[in-house]
């Protein structure tokens, strides 16, 4: 056992823990965020991804443990005041989650993808960015120009801010 | 159609939950006291189970119980069934091999569960499972259906003589013979149909609840039918009368077939908990999904096509063995039969089709229906038959089509189905104009020059959906009716709920069925509540399945707006002094035509709860209930084109583009519907390109992680090009057909007509992976070694 303390969503949340308790196990079950999902155990769906320190992490292949001290963001925290992160609200707008099931992690990897792509997105380095999420559901044709149109807006956001 | 109406991209109202972590699946839900299962599994294809010892693993910590078959049996838990009865040829039933939730004797396929841990945490159950010893006599095992039919061959059930479960037909034999014995020209060919795993992204997960003091169950899980779920473990597995078992499927994360059956793990969970006196949780993991999530498809087909002289069809011949694994999971049996060579005629006036179906166990996971169910199995069949009968008759392979469409409706093919309503010519003209086909010997020089071998591949499909008439699918076996019901209630303040035995697991119910709402009052989506997936709130209901929830689900809430109409335009009447037929409804509000006096929906909503001033001899309230029952099945359809470049260096299959033509009828929201045909198409070209559930021949599972089990990513597939025609489905009030289906239908031959084009040898199979098209283009390269 061990007692980690790690800031969820800007809120510091302390637990013992076992040792072997994964990030999302922590989030879930400790933290009582159920947004995050395990969709595989083998860090291939992506179903799980939250940002730690700032950076799109599968949270099934992490410890908490590992993450004492760090600052997780989960799907529950991307909203800010009611107001949705412009990939959210895109998701909603283009269609692009049918069942939901991969859409928290789908939506962290979108944000990370767009952060660590400040100039903008094409749908080719969409596609090839999306290679750790899985969708059995949309096809991922919504997905993908939802993910454009949000980066698109975000660009536009920090054009407008400068 | 009004903002909201029948034909609107109505943003979903489902998502925001989704989009902010707030859905609630069955693993999200917790119960006081809950403990968690963890199952033993069979790591053997076939073996005799000699011992159990649970000894160990009982003293483990945290754990509450660890429970056998034996225990199971002797509480009087029942055996899971096969829900639809196939005679064979000779008048024989099917031969149903015992299945047990929890096998005390003899496993037949690896991950088959043998005894389950209940224990304080889910960490503590799996320690446990693995300390639970099973002596295991190794037996010899089959995994191919060809190979099971042998003289030899291990036996799985004492029941099923040569593993063979039925030897079915249908279609006129001798007039099929006939017509090849005139043909001009036959095409053969043998077709395999690769096994896949339907692969929802949420795994399956239980939670059971028994409460003692009322001797009440309550389980969570993820179902697309929870009625026929509860119908099912009350009826046949004696878990508790109907009236003291409730099953939820709250949001539930994709089912594509796989979540219609009642699995052995579902139905432990129910008795642990009243055996534990615990609420008891169980999730599987991804290769517990893999090993015993009913799989798709799996046939193995020898087809043969007579044309006479004018290159008309004039005959079919199919003989097709299909895999149902080591159980027959509950509507396993009408897989390959009723919804497959009901499906042989294709969009073709075909005079003669036979159809010969043998199903066989082996020892691999049970086969069931996986989107399209039968239908892309038919679809794949007929589609490479006509693409390689037109190449080999030297004709285009659209013209080809053209020339045997059919054309007058309703249409009575040689097995079964009569298609209500159609227009093939459309589709394929509309997709050939979408897909440049006149553009392609352009692009395929241009390719060439690039040193890439371009090729384009057609699929004119047709399903059968809805599944349909109640007494028709009695007939043919089924063990349940397949109508659906609805109720809609009108609160006092006019807001509206809708019940409906329909089940949304990704397909936007509250959305689509809401628009019907906002349609006939004119009242805001807003105001409507979709309720679906609990059996204690909504009456009965079949779920979803077979692309049904449009046409016969909506059918019911259709009815029962019918019915509240009426009796709002009565009441209406009556307050309004003006006569019953001159009362329409506009806008949110009911009006008497051509006067200037109305009432505001909710007041009449209001009136009917108020009782004070009602019709005389009218009950109060605004509130009715439907059941429809279709008098056909659907019969969407349409046309698909691939487009492909391969390169002949390494034999990757590049798709540069995709058109889909589909007639869906009736469409209420084109926006699913397309995300809907996204997923289908991807699902198919995964089948295509990518998928198979590979066996070595012990019967281990080579493919049972996403390490190993290709799932279609992003960058493997492109953006789609879409279009739909439109001629009415006339069985149902709206015209709809359904459209869940058609993408996983209708593209698997669309691809791979598509390769054989482009490396012009038909010699591939499913998935035609880089590997597999490089050595067809060598094989194709070598002269014969018999000339």
């Amino acid at each position: 056992m061990a007692t980690v303390t790690i800031t969820v969503n800007g809120k510091k949340r302390s637990a013992a823990i076992e040792d072997r308790t994964l990030l999302v196990q922590f989030l879930r079950e400790t933290a009582g965020l159920t947004g995050t999902h395990v969709g595989c155990d083998t860090s291939q769906c992506g179903a799980c991804v939250v940002h730690v320190d700032g950076k799109a992490v599968k949270s099934c292949t992490m410890l908490a443990a590992q993450a004492d001290g760090a600052q997780v963001t989960t799907i529950e925290g991307l909203a800010q005041d009611g107001a949705l992160h412009p990939v959210q609200a895109a998701f909603r707008e283009h269609h692009g989650l049918q069942c939901g099931f991969c859409t928290p992690g789908m939506i962290m990897a979108a944000v990370d993808m767009i952060n660590r792509y400040p100039a903008g997105l094409d749908e080719e380095t969409i596609r090839k960015e999306l290679d750790g999420n899985i969708c059995r559901c949309t096809g991922y044709h919504n997905i993908v120009k939802a993910i454009k149109a949000a980066s698109d807006t975000m660009r536009g956001m920090a054009q407008a801010a400068e | 159609m009004g903002a909201e109406g029948i034909g609107a991209r109505v943003l979903r109202k489902e998502d925001r939950r989704f989009i902010t972590g707030k859905g609630r699946y069955t693993d999200d839900m917790t119960a006081p006291g809950m403990g968690f299962a963890a199952f033993v599994r069979s790591p053997h294809a076939h073996a005799a189970i000699k011992s159990i010892d649970t000894s160990a693993a009982a003293d483990m910590p945290g754990v509450t119980a660890v429970l056998t078959g034996d225990q199971l049996v002797g509480d009087g838990v029942g055996n899971l069934i096969c829900g639809w009865m196939i005679h064979s040829k000779d008048g024989t039933p099917m031969k149903m091999g015992a299945w047990r939730a929890l096998e005390a004797e003899r496993v037949r396929h690896v991950g088959q569960a043998v005894a389950v841990v209940v224990a304080d945490t889910a960490a503590q159950a799996r320690d446990a499972a693995e300390a639970v010893m099973v002596d295991y006599e190794e037996l010899p095992a089959v995994v191919d259906a060809i190979d099971a039919m042998k003289e030899g061959a291990p036996q799985l059930h004492p029941e099923a003589e040569g593993n063979l479960i039925y030897d079915w037909e249908i279609g006129d034999e001798t007039a099929t013979n006939e017509a090849f014995a005139r043909a001009k020209h036959v095409t053969r060919m043998e077709i395999f149909n690769n096994r896949l795993v339907p692969n929802a992204m949420e795994p399956r997960a239980a939670l059971a609840a028994y409460d003692e003091a009322e001797e009440h169950y309550t389980l969570w899980t993820t179902s697309q039918n929870p009625h026929v779920a509860r119908l099912v473990l009350s009826a046949f597995y004696n878990i508790a009368p109907e009236h003291k078992l409730r099953v939820i499927a709250p949001d539930v994360g994709g089912g594509f077939g796989s979540k219609i059956y009642i699995y052995p793990e579902e139905m432990v969970c129910l008795w642990a908990s009243k055996r534990t006196g615990r609420p008891v949780k169980w999730v599987a993991d991804r290769t517990e999904a893999f090993l015993t999530d009913a799989h798709g498809r799996d046939h193995h087909t020898e087809a043969e096509m007579a044309l006479d002289e004018h290159n008309k069809i004039i005959g079919l011949r199919v003989k097709t063995v299909a895999n149902l694994g080591a159980y027959m999971s509950l509507f396993s049996s009408s897989v390959p039969t009723y919804l497959y060579a009901t499906l042989l005629s294709g969009q073709y006036d075909i005079p003669a089709i036979h159809c010969n179906v043998k199903t066989v166990y082996t020892n691999t996971t049970p086969v069931d229906a996986y989107r399209g169910a039968g239908r892309p199995e038919a679809t794949y069949v007929v589609e490479r038959m006509m693409e390689t009968a037109a190449r080999e008759v030297g004709m285009d392979p659209a013209e080809f089509r053209r020339k045997n469409f059919i054309r007058s409706f309703p249409h009575q093919t040689p097995v079964i189905m009569c298609y209500d309503a159609g227009d093939y010519e459309a589709s394929l003209d509309a997709a050939m104009k979408a897909a440049d086909y006149a553009g392609f010997g352009t692009r395929k020089a241009e390719a060439a020059k690039r040193g890439k071998l371009r090729g384009i591949g057609f699929s004119s499909y047709i399903e059968a959906c809805g599944i349909a008439p109640s007494q028709a699918v009695g007939s043919l076996g089924a063990g349940v009716g397949l109508w659906e019901s609805a109720e809609v209630r009108v609160n006092p303040v006019g807001t509206i709920e809708v019940l409906t035995g329909s089940h949304s697991h990704g397909q936007g119910h509250e959305t689509t069925f809401a628009q019907l709402i906002a349609d006939r009052f004119g009242v805001p989506t807003d105001s409507v509540s979709i309720v679906h997936g609990d059996t204690d709130k909504v009456q009965f209901g079949m779920g979803t399945y077979g692309s049904r929830s449009g046409a016969v689900g909506m059918s019911a809430v259709v009815k029962a707006l019918d019915k509240v109409e009426a009796k709002a335009k009565k009441i209406a009447a009556h307050l309004m002094e003006a006569a019953e037929g001159d009362i329409v409804i506009e806008g949110g509000e009911l009006k008497v035509a051509g006067t200037d006096k109305s009432l505001p929906f909710f007041q009449v909503a209001l009136a009917a709860y108020t009782a004070h001033n009602l019709p005389a001899g009218m009950e109060p309230g605004l509130k009715e209930g439907a059941f429809y029952d279709p008098t056909n099945f659907t019969f969407p359809a349409g046309t698909y084109v691939c487009e492909v470049e391969i390169d002949p260096d390494t034999g990757r299959t590049e798709i540069v583009n995709f058109v889909a033509a589909d007639d869906f009828g009736k469409i209420i929201n084109p926006m699913i519907v397309e995300g809907q045909v996204h997923g289908g198409l991807t699902q198919g070209i995964g089948q295509a390109l990518l998928e198979n559930a590979s066996y070595d021949e012990s019967g281990q599972l080579l493919t049972a992680s996403y390490m190993d089990y290709c799932m279609p990513r992003a960058d493997d597939v492109p953006s789609y090009k879409l279009t739909t025609t439109e001629t009415l489905c006339p069985g149902n009030p709206l015209g709809m057909k359904g459209c869940g289906e058609a993408g996983a239908i209708g593209s698997p031959p669309a691809v791979i007509n598509a390769i054989t084009n482009a490396i012009g040898t038909n010699e591939i199979d499913m998935p035609a992976t880089p590997e597999k098209v490089w050595r067809a283009i060598q094989a194709a390269k070598m002269p014969a070694a018999a000339e």
